[in-house]
């Protein structure tokens, strides 16, 4: 017993030393002139957080590897003022209690100047306390949620998907004008990609314009009961908020009920590679159907921007399938390399945010980008397509609204092409 | 009957060794016990980066809830699935609680141990009713009622989104490290601070509670419920009283997290967190409290462990697309598998094995 | 009234396959005293092989028997390669093991096929028949409902009017006496993973085409159901397995028509706390356990 006490006692003094000598010379504040995390003069270092495993990883995993492609497009290319782009992507599985790790992992291990794109409503909104807390940029959030657009609460954060409502009202906008006197239902996955997008098309259609709603849970894989509902009620036009997994499931347990009505599916659920595949044999089901998008249509041979990204993932990404992720994780990497460029040679975490919220950044997108001063929402729009002959294209004009009561008004200014090296300039 | 008992003991620890000589007070060795890991947490925390304070900090929420279900399962014999969803009972209570006080304008940081005690004291009533369920039933049936409630918890969220705000989740507002320790404290060496002071106390409850006549009624009941009925132990009461108080250690667990996240989402608490729980105790060594610390430090440190091993090769765009993610499971995977085959008493089994073998040497040495 | 046909017969026929899946569960409980989480991922696995097959040769029946085939080599794999080496004193550990197999059997998986959704084929048109104006079965529920019938009918065959069924129950039930009288013990148990892990693989093929598409993580959610339906049912009995997974098929499919899916979890809950607080043992438990 005695000899316990004293060995406790000696341990004890040992890390009280210790613990002194730790404590001093630790703390300092951050000086000035202090290198920015993540920035040398020969490379920049950016983080993210995708599932890319697990079940939500489908069609999500392409995103990130899509963007670091492109980035190696531009590092062979010279990179930015010198600077070649380092990408770290990180798997969280869609898990908030993962992406928690990870980013704090990225932040204040790996020490990235920001983290860009990360994935998902209920993952991203876990840190975004944390990343405003450390001042680090949090641009082009990869989803629809009306969340990222807080100037005043969460100043570094940047939206880029168009939001759900904003989606909502462009469908209805296509009932009322293409469709009228139809009967309208809608299904929506229960959170707020499905309340949200819900909104968007009372606004439009008014609350008794939609004849009957479902939701939907992805922890649920039979949509029957709630497809056989549509059908009692005669329903002519179904809206989807749905993922593309339900997408699919949705249509194809409608053909088996012996239901066919027209399909409008918001941005997310409506890559024609991605569900086709998924059907399979019965891809054939999908003509007709009409979706919402605001990048360039991945089958599209004839676009500029299809052409520089087919070439870019070809040569950087090893030929990977090409689809619609493929499209938005390139073009998340294009608009964050016309940001870098604005942000100019001496970049610091406060010129990045400076540079997109001026704004005036013109891609790929059909859609206008939205960023200023007091709006961090991404994409203020978006246009139809139609899937026909096997092959999804866009028609008629390109929208743009917002996610209140505003009209839905056509977007006329013209698109863009590319630069020649495919690499923006300042 | 023990075909169907959830946990049969390694037969060689049914018995407390007791060993000679030792006149200390149980609490007084734990309270001491206690100070000295308070000490070195203490010492760790500045010499460890702000990720690594934090990942402690995370360890530390993760070891209530394992010490927690070790006692359950280890000590008292009943196996939950349901873990994780007592761990969210915690989490969101705490997140309420935290929201209305800043409501109010309450943001004092103490007001931080009441809200905790609320959360416990929350979790404390849900577990006493799947308790009293959970008594009446054994084996694959209890881990069939215990799956429902881990994948109700998460569920209810959405269906009372009014309150729990769906799958988006709650913020949660917490106080910013006090003024004193200075303007440039870090802020994870204060998470670090208050998961340790919590989880520490937690710890401490529990080491006595299991050396207390409670620890040894589970053990009997664990052991055989027929003799332990026959010696006058009330085996019901037994096990939800094990049941309420695994229940408060998750609890507790689940606040934690909730404080080091400032945030709680359904999604982080779903049937994956009450499966890898179990692993945890298991593959740390069932039924001791420093099993549970190793289980702890697994579920924090496996998946960046095996992300920095896979980002060792360099690998084509085309190849690391499929690997990434995937290789880091695998390796879980067969290491989960491997453990249990070659140690099937985890890790602390293991070690006690060893320091077994190298004492006897010893003394075989001297004499 | 439509409706209520109409959802039931939708529940049925979703039931069909959660009772196939629970039988595969119920095999292995009464073989070898295990749960065996990893049953839904080797059904995955088997489907997987299947659609390798099935794309080499265009064949649908050549991958759906190259499924069975896979199954059951899987079972024997698992138990030869794994189970028989876990030690089995303490029955926390094969479960352990079992989600380690899950673990690596997906990511495995994930690596060769990719993390994807795949199209998983029906072998007959899923298109329901009308009668009278109301949908009711496609003649792929019929397939369904086939299938599991002849399954379940097999597996009682073999157990009650076969030696080699007799031999496997003396197994499970006391393997020293069997071991005495000369029963394989051993090889009684290989065989017992080997028929579960076959009948896992069939409902495998008979359910992922009613889901998302095949993907590694396919059967999670059918596993969480249909291990909930052997527990209603009883895990020690095969025809509890049946109408536990019609049950719970019924349930999920009322629940999601006329409340809303989001209830679902809270009604499975529900039913196990009914059942399980009047039968302890499920449903179909042989005899009250002995209560002292």
């Amino acid at each position: 017993m005695r000899s316990t006490a004293r060995r406790g006692l000696a341990i004890a003094s040992t890390l009280t030393l210790l613990l002194t000598s730790a404590a001093c010379g630790s703390d300092d504040g951050p000086g000035a002139g202090q290198p920015v995390p993540g920035v040398t003069d020969t490379e920049i270092v950016v983080g993210t957080h995708m599932p890319l495993t697990g079940p939500a990883s489908a069609g999500y995993s392409k995103i990130a590897p899509a963007t670091k492609a492109y980035f190696d497009y531009v590092n062979a290319n010279g990179g930015v003022h010198g600077r070649k782009i380092t990408y770290k992507i990180m798997d969280d599985g869609y898990n908030p209690a993962t992406t928690q790790q990870v980013v704090r992992q990225l932040v204040l291990q790996d020490k990235v100047f920001a983290i860009l794109n990360g994935l998902g409503t209920p993952t991203h909104t876990g840190v975004l306390d944390f990343l405003h807390t450390n001042r680090v940029p949090d641009l082009f959030v990869a989803s629809g949620s009306r969340s990222w657009d807080q100037p005043d609460r969460y100043p570094g954060t940047f939206g880029f998907n168009p939001d759900y409502t904003v989606e909502g009202k462009i469908l209805a906008n296509h009932v009322k004008t293409e469709l009228p006197g139809k009967k309208v239902c809608f299904l929506g996955q229960d959170d707020d990609f499905g309340r949200d997008a819900l909104v968007g098309v009372e606004k439009v259609l008014g609350a008794d314009g939609v004849a009957a709603r479902q939701t939907y849970v992805t922890s649920n894989t039979n949509v029957a009961p709630q497809i056989g509902a549509f059908k009692s009620a005669g329903c002519e036009v179904v809206i989807l908020a749905t993922v593309p997994g339900f997408t699919a499931l949705s249509i194809g347990t409608a053909a088996r009920l012996g239901f066919s009505p027209q399909w409008l599916v918001s941005n997310v659920g409506a890559d024609h590679p991605t569900l086709s595949r998924q059907l399979g044999d019965a891809a054939g089901l999908l003509e007709g159907l009409v979706g919402v998008n605001y990048l360039p249509m991945q089958g599209d041979t004839a676009d500029p921007w299809i052409q520089l990204f087919t070439k870019v993932n070809a040569e950087h990404n090893g030929g990977a399938e090409f689809d619609g992720n493929t499209v938005y994780g390139m073009a998340v990497g294009y608009l964050f390399v016309q940001v870098l460029q604005a942000a100019g040679q001496d970049l610091t975490r406060e010129s990045l945010v400076e540079a997109v919220a001026k704004g005036g950044y013109q891609g790929p997108g059909v859609a206008p980008l939205r960023f200023s001063g007091t709006d961090h929402s991404g994409y203020g729009g978006g246009r139809l397509s139609r899937v026909s002959g096997g092959k999804q294209s866009y028609f008629g004009p390109t929208y743009e609204t917002d996610e209140s009561d505003g009209p839905v008004n056509e977007y006329a200014a013209p698109a863009v092409t590319p630069p020649a090296n495919g690499v923006p300039t300042a | 009957m023990s075909a169907t008992r959830a946990v049969a003991p390694p037969a060689r620890h049914a018995a407390e060794p007791v060993r000679p000589g030792r006149s200390v007070p149980t609490v007084l060795r734990h309270l001491a016990f206690a100070t000295g890991a308070a000490l070195v947490v203490l010492v760790l925390s500045y010499q460890l980066d702000s990720f690594r304070n934090f990942q402690l900090a995370t360890v530390a929420a993760y070891l209530c809830a394992t010490a927690g279900l070790t006692v359950l399962t280890g000590l008292c014999g009943q196996l939950s699935l349901g873990h994780g969803a007592l761990m969210a009972t915690g989490a969101y209570t705490l997140a309420l609680v935290q929201n209305a006080f800043a409501e109010r304008g309450l943001t004092a940081g103490g007001l931080l141990i009441l809200s905790l005690a609320v959360a416990v004291l929350a979790t404390v009533v849900v577990g006493a009713v799947v308790g009293v369920a959970a008594a009446r039933l054994r084996g694959p049936y209890l881990a069939g009622l215990t799956l429902a409630v881990a994948v109700v918890v998460p569920a209810l969220t959405v269906t009372f989104n009014g309150v729990f705000n769906g799958e988006q989740g709650l913020s949660v507002p917490m106080a910013p490290a006090p003024r004193a320790l200075g303007p440039y404290f870090p802020y994870e060496r204060w998470q670090l601070w208050t998961a340790a002071v919590a989880t520490l106390l937690c710890l401490v409850l529990l080491a006595n509670l299991v050396r207390s006549r409670y620890g040894r009624a589970f053990r009997a009941v664990r052991d055989d419920e027929v003799a332990a009925r026959l010696a006058g132990i009330h085996v019901a009461r037994t096990q939800v009283i094990a049941f309420v108080v695994s229940a408060a250690s998750a609890g507790l667990g689940g606040a934690l997290l909730a404080v080091l996240a400032q945030s709680v989402s359904p999604g982080a608490f779903g049937l994956t967190l009450s499966l890898f729980l179990l692993m945890a105790v298991v593959i740390g060594g069932l039924g001791r409290l420093a099993g549970a610390v190793w289980g702890a430090f697994l579920l924090v440190a496996l998946p960046d462990l095996t992300h920095s091993l896979t980002s060792l090769f360099t690998l084509s765009p085309a190849a690391a697309q499929r690997l990434e993610g995937n290789l880091p499971l695998a390796i879980f995977g067969v290491t989960l598998i491997v453990v249990m085959i070659a140690a099937p008493g985890g890790v602390q089994g293991l070690l006690s094995r060893l320091t077994g073998t190298l004492r006897v040497r010893w003394r075989h040495h001297r004499s | 009234m439509d409706r209520f046909l109409f959802l039931t017969l939708d529940g049925l026929s979703r039931g069909a396959v959660l009772a196939a899946f629970a039988l595969a569960l119920v095999l292995i409980w009464r073989a070898g005293r295990i749960v065996n989480f990893a049953q839904g991922a080797m059904a995955v696995a088997a489907a997987y092989v299947a659609y390798s097959v099935t794309a080499a040769t265009g064949s649908y029946w050549l991958g759906f028997a190259a499924a069975l085939v896979a199954g059951l080599l899987l079972g024997v794999v698992v138990d030869v390669a794994v189970m028989r080496l876990v030690d089995h004193r303490s029955p926390l550990n094969p479960v352990i093991v079992a989600l380690g197999l899950v673990l690596l059997i997906q990511a495995v998986l994930g690596m060769v096929y990719g993390n994807e959704y795949l199209p998983a084929r029906a072998p007959f048109s899923r298109t329901a028949l009308t009668v009278g104006g109301t949908a009711v079965l496609s003649p792929y529920d019929l397939f369904v409902f086939g299938t599991v019938g002849v399954v379940g009918a097999a597996l009682v065959w073999i157990f009650t009017r076969t030696a080699i069924g007799l031999r496997m129950r003396a197994a499970a039930f006391a393997p020293e006496v069997s071991r005495l009288l000369g029963v394989n013990v051993g090889g009684m148990l290989t065989l017992g993973w080997a028929l579960a892990s076959g009948v896992g693989a069939l409902a495998g093929m008979l359910v992922i085409p009613t889901e998302l598409g095949l993907h590694p993580h396919a059967m999670d959610l059918v596993f969480v159901s249909a291990f909930t339906a052997a527990v209603v049912g009883g895990l020690d009995s095969p025809p509890g397995a049946v109408v536990g997974g019609l049950g719970v098929g019924l349930l999920l499919s009322y629940v999601s028509g006329y409340a809303g899916g989001d209830l679902i979890p809270l009604a499975v809950l529900a039913l196990l706390l009914t059942v399980l607080l009047l039968r302890p043992g499920g449903l179909f438990a042989p005899v009250t356990a002995r209560r002292v």
